[in-house]
């Protein structure tokens, strides 16, 4: 197979940071490549520069043996280079076709090639003077109408947008059938589940006529129904020729899909393995640069009395509908209890309700006996809530970009000693450094801006916060979401250490196959209802899959409601606790 | 009876006179607005416009090179928030606020400096009549309706016609689809090729230009022609504060417009229809002229609170707006 591209010691640094160091690697046609790399090795930074967002320091970048210098993403464009980024770059306001159309040029009105064609293919060189005065006139016609046609080219490539409309959802509709997605594409991308939002942004790249993809983490975001549908399409587009660069995290899909794994660490290339010859531990190896354990623990405590308990809870989310449907559930000390449920399903708002960040319609929710209804965020942290929630955006919520870790670290304990107007920088300095240790942060100092670390750093930061905090009920949403593997373990690890303590966790997460192995109960929801919740142990990937859809509700299967502990704090009747 | 109506004829016509430099300075900011920028300038821009529209159509007399001074006056000023914040990325709100300053301080030094060695070019009697005459002929004959709707100058319609114009152009053509692109997010419209900069340049430049429309109109039909050290007034704020009260709709700028026109209008016609209609709008003599100076200033506030309270998604603002686009942040 020949390389489709080529990169030469591209080296890409931002201020002190050594993003990518003389960093080589090849693409090869009709390839599903994966680039496999922790948090901060700059696999992402790598595949800006080459669809042409960043510019390289230095190094070169070949396309079919060809050096090229990509200034924008109009110019990788053209070259055949098409990303979807992390963060989708859609705007909300415009239907599917007009984000993916909206790019699209008028292809110039050649006037004057096409006078000279229409000159040379109807000669005036008749000798019969008849026959020349028919040929002169009709050439003349043949002149006005292309002139004709040029005006109306011009004003139709000005108004484009209306008589074309119903010709590019057509357009678009094609490609979309061609490569089996489905996707509406009069649907206003604010109207979109993240799952179309990708495949609108995948659609785009294609419809670009893209020979080469760049995916980052498209994986992260989805459920495993999507995940597999994501898959069947990359193959289809790998028969087509097109050459795939996928950037994941997860192993098991880095097994599946792709033919060779290249691996970065710490913004340096380390090689390229063919995937039929590489399994996880190969390739953690590899990642890590060393040996590593992977097996997630479940350590086994005793479980306290509830400590948060909630009753027929009903929230609204922004837009004024239902989110959190009278739902009740409860959370011991010591006990880890996992969310599952298709992406915004209520999880952000069942956090927000809890953490007193959103309004309760009706409902109680309890800590140790004590209603937290009304109460406001900082009372709530005070009696020992934290919560940490990272959105898909992950910089969304929690931290302030611009400001060092140092100070972000010191956002929540800034009231600490109450009279003293002055901020105790050297202590959070201590505290941020000590983070940095203990979650191997990749950064070059404590007072660094958040923003520039890359996003997995970034989340350490923010789980390791709400943890510093010494809380008793941690609510945790997403906690790894798009950590590489040793990060993510550290995070269970950090979380596991808590529930030893008699810390009471909700979990709300995406991967079931982790959850499996690392809550000990697990409640799924569906459109903000209670499906039930299962024993971890006991409980089946599949089972979980169908109460996630709807397709299966315990609450109506055993008819018995979920969620009330037999001793609770709130009312001392009896129930049965919910075991299966 | 006859007088009462002519009255209330007068105040609307009044209204539309004052709330014509209102729609195109609200017209020239929905661009720049639209296309990601938040121009704070409108007022220098306005001042810029008029002078240089004025002091070149009373030098020569002609109403198209008044027209076509202030355009380029605009265009000069749009040209200077252009650069300073898409190349050189300096912060959209200050300077909009430099350049309101800057034009301001322009119109009165070239106004006050021609004043004061009596240079101030006076308009010719040719020109007093290209002002004064107007409307359209035939139609403005019609009695009552005619002096409502047909009687104005051709700035008037101009005026109409460009909002109309630029409202098409947003929302119906394929490069108003790539300025809003622009607008609502830089990276997305980056992503596929949009030269986001160059959108905003050419927005920005042209939405300036029709704000000094706006301003060599204050200049000429609101003013006379006559130097007064403040010939916007507070208008250009006002067309900041309506862009938002039209929803980023340069359509319902234009009613929009009207109706802040008819609050300006009040204090000047206020005495008339009192004395037209005694028995209603008699206590409003009672109401010292200061308040109704006061009023369009009162309002706007009301509607700029009113606005930011209503929860609707489906606002026009866009989403870029007031943010610099550069490429390699993180």
């Amino acid at each position: 197979m020949t390389n489709i591209v080529e990169i030469r010691n591209l080296t890409k640094t931002f201020g002190e940071v050594v993003a990518n160091n003389n960093v080589r690697l090849d693409i090869r046609q009709g390839e599903i490549l994966a680039l496999l790399g922790e948090n901060g090795s700059g696999k992402t930074t790598l595949m800006n520069m080459l669809s042409g967002i960043y510019q390289p320091d230095s190094g070169d970048i070949l396309i079919n043996g060809k050096k090229v210098v990509i200034h924008s993403p109009e110019e990788a464009k053209k070259l055949g280079i098409g990303m979807v980024h992390q963060h989708f770059k859609l705007i909300d306001t415009l239907s599917a076709a007009d984000n993916i159309w909206m790019g699209t040029e008028p292809e110039p009105y050649y006037l004057d090639e096409k006078l000279a064609f229409a000159d040379k293919c109807n000669p005036c060189d008749a000798t019969d003077p008849k026959q020349l005065s028919v040929q002169k006139r009709r050439n003349a016609l043949t002149r006005i109408k292309l002139r004709l046609g040029a005006l109306k080219y011009k004003a139709s490539s000005f108004l484009k947008s209306q008589p074309l409309k119903k010709e590019r959802f057509r357009i678009i509709d094609k490609i979309t059938g061609d490569f089996g997605f489905e996707l509406d594409s009069r649907k206003l991308v604010s109207d979109m589940a993240v799952s179309e939002k990708q495949t609108c942004e995948i659609i785009k790249v294609l419809f670009y006529g893209a020979k080469i993809l760049i995916l980052d983490e498209p994986t992260a975001v989805l459920t495993t129904q999507e995940i597999r549908k994501l898959f069947a399409t990359m193959r289809k587009m790998k028969e087509r020729g097109c050459s795939i660069v996928i950037i994941t995290h997860k192993l098991n899909e880095v097994l599946e899909i792709s033919d060779r794994v290249a691996i970065m660490r710490k913004g340096e290339y380390i090689t390229t393995v063919y995937t039929k010859d590489a399994d996880e531990q190969l390739l953690t190896e590899l990642m890590v640069g060393e040996k590593v354990e992977l097996h997630i623990d479940r350590p086994q405590t005793d479980f306290d009395r509830p400590l948060l308990e909630i009753r027929n809870l009903t929230v609204k989310n922004d837009e004024g509908s239902v989110a959190i449907d009278d739902m009740s559930f409860y959370i011991r000390g010591g006990e880890m209890l996992g969310v599952a449920g298709i992406s915004g399903c209520g999880q952000k708002e069942l956090c927000e309700a809890i953490a007193g960040l959103r309004k309760i319609e009706s409902g109680e929710i309890n800590h140790k006996g004590k209603s937290l209804i009304g109460l406001p965020p900082k009372k709530i942290i005070e009696m020992g809530i934290s919560m940490s929630f990272i959105p898909e955006d992950r910089l969304g919520m929690g931290l302030a970009p611009s400001m060092s870790i140092t100070d972000n670290m010191m956002l929540k304990t800034y009231s600490e000693g109450k009279f003293n107007p002055f901020v105790n920088r050297k202590k959070a300095r201590e505290r941020a450094k000590q983070l940095i240790e203990q979650l191997n942060i990749v950064t070059p100092s404590t007072e660094t801006p958040v923003r520039r670390l890359s996003g997995g750093n970034v989340q350490k930061v923010l789980v390791g916060r709400e943890i510093e905090s010494s809380p008793n009920v941690i609510i945790t949403a997403y906690p790894v979401r798009g950590l590489d593997i040793n990060s993510s373990y550290a995070i269970y690890d950090i979380l596991n250490e808590q529930k030893k303590n008699g810390v009471g966790i909700l979990f709300v997460g995406e991967d079931l196959d982790v959850m499996l192995a690392l809550c000990d109960k697990i409640m799924v929801i569906c459109h903000g209802k209670l499906m039930g919740v299962v024993h971890a142990e006991k409980a089946t990937k599949e089972q979980l899959g169908l109460m996630m859809t709807g397709a299966l509700d315990l609450q109506i299967e055993n008819a018995k409601p979920y969620g009330i502990a037999k001793d609770s704090n709130i009312t001392e009747e009896a129930h049965d606790d919910n075991d299966q | 009876m006859n007088n009462a109506i002519m009255q209330i004829i007068f105040t609307f016509g009044e209204a539309i006179r004052r709330g014509t430099p209102l729609l195109l300075g609200t017209t020239g900011e929905i661009l720049n607005e639209k296309s990601g920028s938040l121009n704070l300038g409108v007022e220098g821009t306005m001042a810029v416009g008029a002078i240089t529209g004025a002091l070149l159509g009373l030098a020569t007399s002609s109403m198209f090179l008044a027209l076509l001074g202030a355009f380029v006056g605009g265009m000069f000023c749009g040209l200077i928030y252009a650069f300073l914040t898409i190349t050189l990325k300096a912060n959209q709100n200050v300077t909009g606020l430099a350049i309101t300053i800057f034009g301001s301080g322009l119109c009165l030094f070239l106004g006050e400096t021609l004043k004061s060695t009596n240079k101030f070019p006076a308009y010719t009697t040719e020109f007093f009549n290209a002002m004064t005459s107007g409307g359209i002929p035939l139609l403005k004959d019609i009695p009552y309706i005619g002096t409502l709707l047909f009687s104005y100058n051709a700035l008037v319609y101009i005026a109409i016609v460009i909002a109309l114009i630029v409202w098409f152009y947003i929302t119906k053509t394929k490069s108003g689809l790539r300025m809003r692109a622009a607008g609502e997010n830089p990276a997305a419209a980056d992503s596929v090729g949009i030269n986001v900069d160059a959108e905003r340049y050419k927005n920005i430049i042209i939405g300036s230009g029709i704000m000094g429309l706006g301003g060599v109109y204050m200049a000429l039909f609101i003013n006379n022609g006559l130097w007064n050290t403040d010939w916007i007034s507070g208008y250009g704020w006002i067309a900041v504060a309506l862009v938002i009260f039209a929803n980023w709709s340069s359509a319902r700028a234009i009613w929009g417009s009207y109706f802040f026109g008819l609050l300006l209008a009040l204090k000047s016609r206020m005495p008339s229809l009192a004395s037209a209609f005694p028995s209603i709008l008699s206590w409003t003599t009672e109401i010292p002229t200061e308040l109704f100076d006061a009023l369009p200033f009162i309002v706007t506030i009301l509607v700029l609170a009113i606005s930011s309270m209503k929860k609707n998604k489906k606002t026009g603002s866009p989403a870029g707006l007031g943010l610099n686009y550069f490429r390699e942040e993180r």
